[in-house]
């Protein structure tokens, strides 16, 4: 895995990935700072971060976008499956130092608060709250990037399929009001995410049984509880849709509420995605 | 050291590997033949362990490939068909990070790293980027990542495929140098160089495996029946007088060759040729009808190969994907 580790940096730092990434999150932090903090005067650090948080959704995919996909494009994905190291140490490898590309500009952006401070009164713990759950939000979006990198070998494709999915998830929280309210909407939208469930494992696991068994049973029992009682279904679409969003729990913990819900939620997003990335590359030897 | 038994491989409904079973013994070449599309990309992917089989075992060293990747991959260096270089890098980086992937630290890896620039004689290109290196170079490179961690087999797929005629003789050498201290596995669609290169042959068509042995004993085995085509200067009676005389001969055709010649083609039952040719020599030369044509076919391993690869089941041949996607030369080159 260290091997992956220290590989994978350097490659980042010879490409240009590492310094394109870094200075764009810089940059676009630097403005809103400018913004708030120097400008308006206004002395709270998270609303930077809060504002900031859009730009991961068109940077990351840019990080992530080459990581699995070059690898399969150029056929160097050969020598990994034929090295001694696993594929979980494949992804961990790859996905730690993506994590400290994300860091590195992070270490520049803690001292701001730390500088603002000095000229006035800085709340540091919401600032210092609002950066770490700011980087766990990197942290969920660079896996769901990894697993998107995993799923092509073609880099524009990886990054654009990573762009929409995550503005999308972004904007999730406002588009769940135009989306259906009723418990029968809710219901057919449920339906047809288990179908999809059923194909993603189909893709995955090559098992047509288990897929579909998984898709019936779980369509059953939804079938089931609605005859049972529709009104549980009542509004349960847009719901769904406001605790999928990364960005939206991002939006507590900036206005103050350091939310242990969040924190749990990018790990699990995290842990979900890398776990899908080393199921996608152990696939492709199944193929 | 490697055994591979009833190993089977479909994509979706193409049977890429059908119940091969062999096992490879420490301390020989070994050639593995066959046309396009004949399963052996896809059985050394299997070997090492970059894909999985429908079904089937493979030992290396007694670790099985499947259940126990990292004890048995230790023993296999793999240079897959196209070498899997990072293009912009340094082949002493890329070195590098190969040698530290296989568990070598420190020192050992530097003197490992040092050591298969040597045996791969790539002294000089050790730091210019892998993008610029010409393709000679970069199957070094491919051959030199092999080798790293000191395994016991090399397993090399289509090494000489798409280089030029020099570039080809060079890895051959270095394909047989190897074969001193190591165990070497290569595939090839080109007979000639497994000839020479190899001390053993396993042909396979089909995903079967049709032969397996030496190529001395594979021509004795198969050699089929031998014959002398002669031009003499006589009529065709004159010529079917004189054949008359000769004993050993099985087989006779005789054609016009214009001019007042006769063309023969002559077969025989004889396990050396050359006493037919002999004898034919003699009855001419006392009949007085000048041979001014004399010439000996023998059976080589071409037609083996030919012979084999065609007789197995026709089921068309269509190439297995990925596998093999990458040949296009000719069959018997």
């Amino acid at each position: 895995m260290i091997a992956v580790f220290k590989h994978e940096l350097r490659s980042h730092f010879h490409s240009l990935t590492a310094y394109v990434f870094g200075a764009f999150l810089l940059a676009f932090v630097g403005i809103w700072a400018m913004q708030y903090n120097l400008q308006s005067a206004v002395s709270n650090f998270e609303y930077v971060l809060g504002d900031s948080s859009l730009i991961f959704a068109v940077l990351v995919p840019i990080l992530t976008m080459r990581v699995i996909a070059e690898e399969r494009k150029q056929k160097t994905d050969q020598l990994l499956y034929a090295l001694p190291i696993s594929t979980v140490e494949v992804v961990l490898g790859k996905y730690l130092a993506l994590l400290v590309l994300l860091l590195i500009p992070l270490a520049v952006i803690s001292l701001y608060p730390l500088l603002f401070a000095q000229f006035g009164d800085v709340y540091l713990p919401t600032s210092y709250g609002s950066l770490l759950a700011f980087f766990l939000l990197g942290a969920a979006l660079i896996a769901v990037g990894v697993f998107i990198s995993c799923l092509t070998e073609n880099q524009g494709m990886a990054a654009g399929i990573g762009v929409a999915a995550m503005l999308l998830n972004y904007f999730s929280v406002s588009l769940s009001e135009y989306v259906s309210a009723t418990a029968l909407g809710s219901v057919i939208t449920i339906i047809v995410i288990f179908l999809l469930l059923g194909f993603l494992i189909r893709y995955l696991t090559h098992n047509g049984n288990v897929a579909y068994w998984v898709s019936f049973v779980l369509i059953a029992v939804t079938v089931a509880v609605y005859v049972m009682d529709s009104s549980l279904f009542e509004g349960l679409l847009p719901k769904v849709m406001e605790q999928l969003s990364l960005f939206s729990r991002f939006t507590v913990v900036v206005n103050g509420v350091f939310d242990l819900t969040a924190i749990v939620y990018y790990l699990t997003v995290l842990g979900f995605f890398l776990f899908l990335s080393v199921q996608s590359l152990e696939k492709r030897r199944y193929n | 050291m490697i055994e591979v038994a009833h190993l089977t491989k479909c994509y979706g409904d193409f049977l890429a590997v059908d119940d091969l079973s062999f096992s490879i013994e420490e301390g020989h070449v070994y050639g593995f033949l066959g046309p396009n599309g004949a399963g052996k990309s896809t059985t050394m992917n299997i070997m090492t362990g970059c894909l999985s089989a429908t079904a089937g075992h493979v030992a290396i060293d007694g670790h099985d490939i499947f259940e126990h990747p990292r004890e048995a991959k230790r023993w296999i260096g793999y240079l897959p068909e196209q070498p899997p270089l990072y293009l912009n890098e340094l082949p002493e980086e890329y070195l590098r990070f190969v040698g530290e992937a296989k568990g070598l630290r420190g020192q050992q890896l530097r003197e490992q790293i040092d050591s298969v620039i040597e045996q791969t004689g790539i002294q000089k290109v050790r730091r210019q980027c892998i993008n610029t290196l010409s393709k000679g170079y970069r199957q070094r490179v491919g051959i030199a990542q092999a080798l790293l961690g000191d395994p016991k087999v090399i397993i090399l797929d289509e090494p000489t495929v798409g280089l030029d005629p020099i570039q080809i003789i060079e890895i051959r050498d270095l394909i047989q140098a190897l074969g001193k201290t190591h165990t070497v596995i290569f595939s090839s669609h080109i007979l000639s160089e497994v000839q020479t290169i190899c001390e053993k042959i396993l042909i396979i068509a089909h995903g079967k495996l049709i032969a397996f042995d030496t190529p001395e004993n594979l021509e004795r085995q198969l050699l089929s029946p031998s014959e002398v085509t002669i031009l003499a200067e006589a009529t065709a009676d004159e010529c079917a007088a004189i054949l008359d005389s000769v004993r050993h001969i099985t087989g006779r055709q005789l054609e016009d060759g214009g001019q007042g010649r006769t063309r023969l083609r002559l077969s025989t039952d004889l396990s050396d040729v050359h006493d037919l040719a002999r004898s034919l020599f003699f009855s001419f030369a006392k009949a007085k009808k000048p041979l001014v044509e004399l010439s000996v076919k023998k059976a080589n391993l071409e037609d083996i190969f030919l012979e084999l690869t065609e007789q197995s089941p026709a089921a068309a041949p269509t190439e297995a994907p990925a596998a093999d996607s990458q040949e296009t030369e000719a069959v018997s080159q």
